[in-house]
């Protein structure tokens, strides 16, 4: 059974056992508009939680993409290069690295569902 | 911060669900439907964009001409009436204070059309070289509205949405009509690299004719950020981008917008000097191969990683399929087919020299 985090930036992680797939939430790629580009790391990579690990680009601006927890690249989502377009049609199907948790205890500072859809409201006020 | 101002058409944005941001002061709509479909419509159809934010300054009295051609890099002696040109004002050291359109309603009669960022500074940079000359200065900024309809059927939008007659303008000329005791400018200008209208009038008109347009179901509400895409391709340059107080218009590629051989004018020695010797840097367009994009202010590197110089303006462009950026490098590089490098984020990419105007202009002249 698979749960999805939300960070403060709005990316997601949804965990499924030690396996963690990040992208940008609908809400992001709302406020992004016309994806035409996604910078994304490789194969291998490790992300640090809270840092930097890529970038999302509208036609107006790059957005940084931070990691929401710390694991080591295991597939990049090859789609993506040819069509960063899916990220508009469906942001949560559409991830964008898929990961190996390092440490799921990091998984406890992010928000739920819940927690992110308040987090919203409140950054549109 | 001071507060963000709105235009005389802020709340039908606002009614029509666009993004609202900050530029130049006031809070403007960047997009409706979304930025690509918007830059299409205007290629292929027809759009509308709010310009209300944009500055007017009036200048007249016996002098006007005199005056206009000194803070003026482009030669106002000899246009006609109804007649526009666009130009620059320089500072003493050749620099941009900003770019402009003049339009000569009459002799001795000038409206200057200047950017909203720079309306504070340019009315009391111009107030403050009239001191010599027997003019008026008056800036209608406040007063004024200005919608730009712009695409291959702006001039059927005109004529048979708005009821304005224009097939008889060529570009880059205007006229004023009086309609229902209200004073209308409508000139063939734009700034999308289409053939299409600036429209200026009072507040009340500027939204009749907005509701007129969108009531009409053909013409798309488009806002700055498509704006920003049309005028890019096309190799027009955005004051903050490609021209700056400290950018001339040598570097900047527009010397064909200064004109020497009239009397003496602000700026005029440093672009004498750089006609002839060259400037130290260039503005050119870069192509890159990889889909990544060069952003404002990036920096551009030769083959040893040395910096020589940054990036105005970057997109993936959307008439042209492509990453690709305008940017102010060191002159020795500046030419055609070299290659470079653009640092974008982690990574450097390779860029080629290419031509900054990405997509053909369809001006009807």
């Amino acid at each position: 059974m698979s749960k999805t985090y939300y960070s403060p930036s709005h990316e997601y992680v949804t965990v499924d056992g030690n396996i963690g797939y990040i992208g940008i939430s609908d809400y992001a790629q709302q406020a992004l508009g016309n994806v035409v580009y996604v910078d994304m790391p490789e194969d291998g990579d490790d992300l640090v939680a809270g840092e930097d690990f890529g970038a999302v680009e509208s036609v107006k601006a790059a957005s940084d993409l931070f990691a929401p927890v710390s694991g080591a690249v295991v597939e990049i989502n090859e789609q993506l290069i040819d069509n960063p377009r899916l990220i508009n049609e469906d942001a949560m199907s559409n991830w964008i690295v898929k990961v190996e948790l390092t440490d799921p205890s990091e998984l406890d500072k992010l928000m739920d569902e819940e927690a992110y859809r308040a987090h919203c409201e409140a950054e549109k006020h | 911060m001071e507060e963000l101002r709105k235009t005389c058409l802020h709340d039908k944005h606002v009614g029509l669900g666009a993004q609202m941001s900050p530029f130049g002061g006031f809070d403007m709509p960047i997009q409706y439907s979304g930025i690509v479909e918007e830059h299409n419509a205007v290629r292929n159809n027809c759009g509308v964009f709010d310009v209300s934010h944009m500055g007017e300054v009036l200048v007249t009295g016996p002098e006007a001409e005199k005056y206009v051609n000194y803070i003026f890099s482009n030669d106002v002696e000899g246009l006609p009436d109804g007649g526009i040109l666009y130009g620059m004002m320089l500072n003493h050291n050749g620099g941009v204070v900003d770019d402009l359109l003049v339009y000569k309603r009459g002799e001795n009669h000038f409206l200057l059309v200047i950017n909203a960022s720079n309306i504070a500074k340019d009315v009391a940079w111009i107030e403050e070289q009239a001191k010599n000359f027997n003019v008026d200065i008056k800036n209608i900024s406040d007063e004024t509205g200005e919608i730009a309809v712009q695409g291959p059927e702006a001039e059927a939008a005109l004529e048979e949405i708005l009821a304005i007659p224009c097939k008889e303008l060529t570009f880059y000329t205007f006229k004023e009509l009086d309609r229902d005791g209200k004073h209308l400018i409508v000139s063939r200008t734009g700034y999308t690299g289409e053939d299409g209208f600036e429209i200026y009038a009072d507040h009340e008109t500027i939204r009749d004719l907005w509701d007129k347009l969108m009531a009409s179901g053909k013409v798309a509400p488009c806002g700055l950020g498509c704006r920003d895409t049309l005028r890019f391709e096309v190799g027009l340059p955005l004051y903050g981008d490609e021209l700056a107080d400290d950018i001339t218009p040598v570097e900047a590629c527009l010397s064909m917008f200064v004109k020497l051989n009239k009397p003496e004018f602000i700026g005029r020695e440093v672009i004498e000097r750089q006609k002839a010797e060259g400037a130290p840097r260039k503005l050119v367009g870069l192509e890159l191969a990889d889909r990544a994009i060069p952003r404002h202010g990036y920096e551009v590197l030769n083959a040893d990683d040395e910096v020589i110089g940054y990036v105005t303006t970057g997109y993936r462009g959307i008439s042209v399929d492509k990453s690709i950026a305008a940017a102010l490098i060191q002159t020795p590089y500046a030419v055609k087919d070299n290659e470079l490098k653009i640092r974008i984020r982690r990574k450097t990419f390779p860029a080629k020299v290419v031509a900054k105007k990405f997509y053909k202009k369809s001006y009807k002249k």
